[in-house]
């Protein structure tokens, strides 16, 4: 569990617009993807790539996670934006049209390279990869796996419908299969899953309906196009204040089971073990992050003392 | 010259009057009594319609050197203002000074009149061209800011004397009993014109809208009109309560929004018995929407909600969030309707709104209110009078007296304003002293006077982004630079009194 990180709202900023992206210190997404691909107009990708350089050079007092999403890297734009924005260390690289497990393990390879010229950290970059065709989502399991630096697979819904060729609908039954492949890809690995964009601005609760849908499934965050989606993502993947409570009783029983020399311990007529603890640690972990406990449960608690 | 506490330096004079520098808000206790007017005799039978304004003009006694004064609730969509001063030139006086609650942009055609001298200054704050000309020097007349409690005290202690009260009267009778509720030009509250009414030693009504005598409910009433006048149109119905009064969408506003309303939940104020005011920009109505939400959700029922009223108050007197409205000026159609049905919606005057010198003002009881800014400083110090060019554009409206009044007053700004930082070292212009300002409230940030220490720890325990302003200034010029300093003329073009007559800060003309 250690190196926890919340990805509730991944919110994408334009890499071209110098007002957005000095706004991004002050929202409260959990991360942020700085985009030099779909945004950023064929006459502005080199004025864009050194923006973000200079954006993130300067934004020393880091209060939220930074990826920037890169061309992919077989158009003529890909490896120069790595070159151009890797120096200024973001937190990882947004990988579009991640079709393929060679795909990424070309980026990682990439990446092992600056990192060394860079003087970091081998694997200090993450790679948050989209899945977002018919290919990709099959190759999903292979993608998961085909390098260390994943931290999360990302679902890509607008590339999607149009590689399916179809359209995508508000109640979302076409992209089910889609999205639970991904999924299980993802757990399978033990990383997280961050659902696709919701595109109308103005329409707060079908993004509420759709969000509260990919949380049911097993999301652990959702992109956003508008800072004004953010507040709705986090309500939806706020704990409800009884799971506040009922975590907290389970991790009290484990920790008074242990007193007693078991794992195993009744909680009002219900069984306490391994999978309620761990389950209960992320409530917890998900409520802190929403200011609804004080304190961070330590792994000792979850665990027991080696 | 001398230092005034917050280190302005006030002349010794002003116009012919001797000015007191700013000390502290609270300290001056006034002598005296309340100004008088005329005694007035008006026999059975006698008539007070006349047929024209030129007429009443006439019947007043205005003379050269003398005062008039206009009420301002018809916004930017006034005639009346603009056709007086055209009378009194065509009438050949000379000298007159203005004192209306308030002087809009719609007023610049006046400006030819302060030229040749038909207008020789202004007893009031102003917003747009007048204020901008007289900065730079363009036109030359005296311009005393006045706060709107600082006004009615102005007028009640007679430091100014209003020789003819021009009041536009959207629903008038013959004998002068008048409301603002209805008709074509209906601007609902007259709480400005009260004051006017009251201590003007002539009272002229003008109307566009004569009803059959009697006016019911009577805002002002016959007991105090010498004269009622009949006019095509008192102004333009599209720009008389035309504030937009909707919620911003924009990312930044709402954030500054959500800061500013979990800071009034942090502070305790939001209980039962809650009250409340806030302007009617986007900002503003995006803070009381959230209130309003948290208000549904703690099942809290407020007391009143003040000032410039909005339909979004009048929504919430409604829901039964406020037991009551206390207004001095509606902000939109939807108050004006309320005011003119709802004896919930209380009318009231400017005295008993913000005069810091009577036996109390309703800002006294004030809980929380939200404020903007053009600027603010590391003092606290808040400046709505003037724009970082230096120009005056703005009146000071109830900023400082709902400041002094309430518990806690919290700036709402965007950190960042036409790519200049808005926390400044100094403020160009101090409009409300810092040791009224409670909280700033920027989209980069949380900054809490020291006097609210309490507050500032709860916010903290909270998580809120709370920041030292020094830090929250140095953190927005990291991003904007360090604008350079605007260059001033010596000469004066408008002192700014403070509420209780001191005066906080003078405006000089800028160097260009």
């Amino acid at each position: 569990m250690a190196g926890f990180k919340l990805r509730r709202s991944l919110l994408y900023v334009p890499g071209n617009m110098p007002s957005m992206l000095q706004n991004i210190p002050i929202f409260n997404c959990d991360s942020v993807i700085i985009d030099l691909e779909d945004a950023v107009p064929l006459s502005e990708k080199d004025a864009a790539r050194h923006l973000v350089k200079r954006f993130l050079l300067n934004y020393t007092d880091r209060n939220k996670e930074l990826l920037v999403r890169i061309n992919p890297l077989d158009t003529r734009w890909g490896y120069e934006d790595l070159k151009v924005v890797l120096p200024a260390m973001p937190d990882g690289i947004r990988l579009p049209k991640a079709d393929t497990p060679e795909i990424v393990e070309r980026l990682d390879t990439l990446l092992t390279e600056f990192e060394e010229e860079l003087e970091v950290e081998i694997g200090r970059f993450g790679i948050l990869p989209s899945l977002e065709s018919a290919l990709g989502v099959i190759n999903a399991v292979g993608i998961a796996n085909s390098s260390e630096r994943i931290f999360a697979l990302a679902f890509g819904a607008e590339d999607y419908t149009a590689s399916m060729e179809i359209e995508r609908s508000r109640g979302g039954e076409e992209l089910f299969n889609a999205r639970t492949r991904v999924l299980w890809a993802a757990k399978a690995k033990g990383i997280q899953a961050v659902d696709t964009i919701f595109a109308d601005v103005s329409d707060m609760e079908g993004l509420r309906a759709e969000t509260e849908l990919a949380k049911r499934l097993g999301y652990t965050g959702k992109c956003l196009v508008n800072p004004r989606q953010i507040e709705v993502v986090h309500d939806v993947f706020a704990p409800k204040q009884h799971e506040v409570e009922y975590a907290l009783q389970v991790i009290e029983a484990i920790q008074r089971a242990r007193q007693l020399g078991t794992g195993v311990i009744a909680l009002g007529g219900k069984m306490v073990d391994a999978p309620v603890v761990k389950r209960a640690a992320r409530v917890l972990r998900t409520a802190y992050a929403h200011g609804m406990v004080d304190t961070l449960i330590d792994e000792e608690a979850i665990h027991g003392a080696q | 010259m001398a230092l005034n506490s917050l280190g302005r330096e006030i002349p010794e004079s002003y116009a012919g009057r001797p000015l007191i520098p700013y000390g502290d808000p609270y300290a001056i206790r006034p002598q005296g009594s309340v100004a008088a007017r005329p005694l007035k005799r008006v026999n059975p039978g006698e008539k007070k319609l006349l047929s024209s304004l030129r007429e009443a003009i006439e019947a007043s006694g205005l003379k050269d050197g003398m005062t008039i004064a206009t009420h301002h609730s018809l916004r930017n969509g006034d005639f009346l203002l603009n056709r007086i001063v055209a009378e009194i030139a065509q009438l050949g006086l000379r000298g007159i000074w203005i004192a209306s609650s308030s002087v809009h942009p719609v007023h610049a055609e006046i400006i030819p009149h302060i030229k040749s001298g038909v207008i020789a200054g202004f007893q009031c704050g102003v917003n747009g061209l007048i204020g901008e000309m007289a900065t730079r020097g363009e036109i030359s007349c005296p311009i005393v800011v006045r706060t709107h409690g600082g006004r009615a005290r102005s007028v009640l202690e007679g430091s100014v004397h209003i020789d003819v009260a021009f009041i536009a009267a959207p629903c008038c009778d013959e004998y002068g009993n008048m409301n603002g509720y209805y008709g074509p030009s209906a601007c609902g509250s007259l709480g400005y014109a009260q004051i006017d009414a009251t201590y003007a030693s002539c009272v002229v009504a003008v109307t566009d809208n004569l009803v059959p005598f009697p006016v019911v409910p009577v805002s002002i009433p016959q007991t105090l009109v010498d004269f009622v006048v009949v006019v095509d149109r008192l102004g333009d119905p599209a720009k008389i309560v035309s504030t937009t009064t909707r919620v911003t969408t924009d990312p930044v506003g709402l954030q500054i929004a959500s800061y500013a309303s979990q800071v009034i939940e942090a502070s305790g104020l939001l209980r039962d018995g809650f009250s409340f005011q806030t302007g009617s920009g986007g900002i503003s109505l995006a803070v009381a929407e959230k209130v309003r939400n948290a208000m549904r959700k703690g099942s809290i029922k407020g007391s009143f909600g003040c000032g410039g009223i909005t339909g979004y108050f009048v929504e919430m007197l409604e829901e039964g969030l406020f037991s009551a409205l206390m207004d001095v000026q509606c902000f939109d159609q939807e108050a004006v309707q309320s005011i003119g049905r709802n004896r919930a919606h209380q009318e009231i005057s400017a005295d008993m709104y913000a005069n810091p010198f009577n036996a109390g003002a309703v800002v006294n009881r004030l809980d929380c209110v939200i404020l903007g800014a053009t600027e603010v400083d590391t003092a606290f110090n808040v400046n709505v009078n003037t724009e970082s060019n230096g120009y005056l554009l703005h009146n000071t409206g109830g900023h400082s007296d709902t400041a002094a009044g309430a518990k806690l007053s919290i700036i709402v700004a965007p950190s960042i304003r036409g790519r200049l930082p808005i926390v400044r070292d100094r403020v160009t212009t101090v409009t409300t002293p810092g040791e009224t300002i409670g909280v700033v409230v920027t989209e980069r940030g949380i900054a809490v006077n020291d006097r609210h220490a309490e507050l500032k720890e709860e916010l903290i325990r909270r998580k809120l982004p709370v920041k030292e302003i020094a830090d929250l200034q140095r953190e927005i010029c990291r991003v904007t630079g360090t604008p350079r300093p605007l260059e001033f003329e010596d000469e004066v073009v408008a002192v700014v009194e403070y509420r209780d007559g001191s005066i906080i800060d003078v405006v000089r003309r800028v160097k260009e």
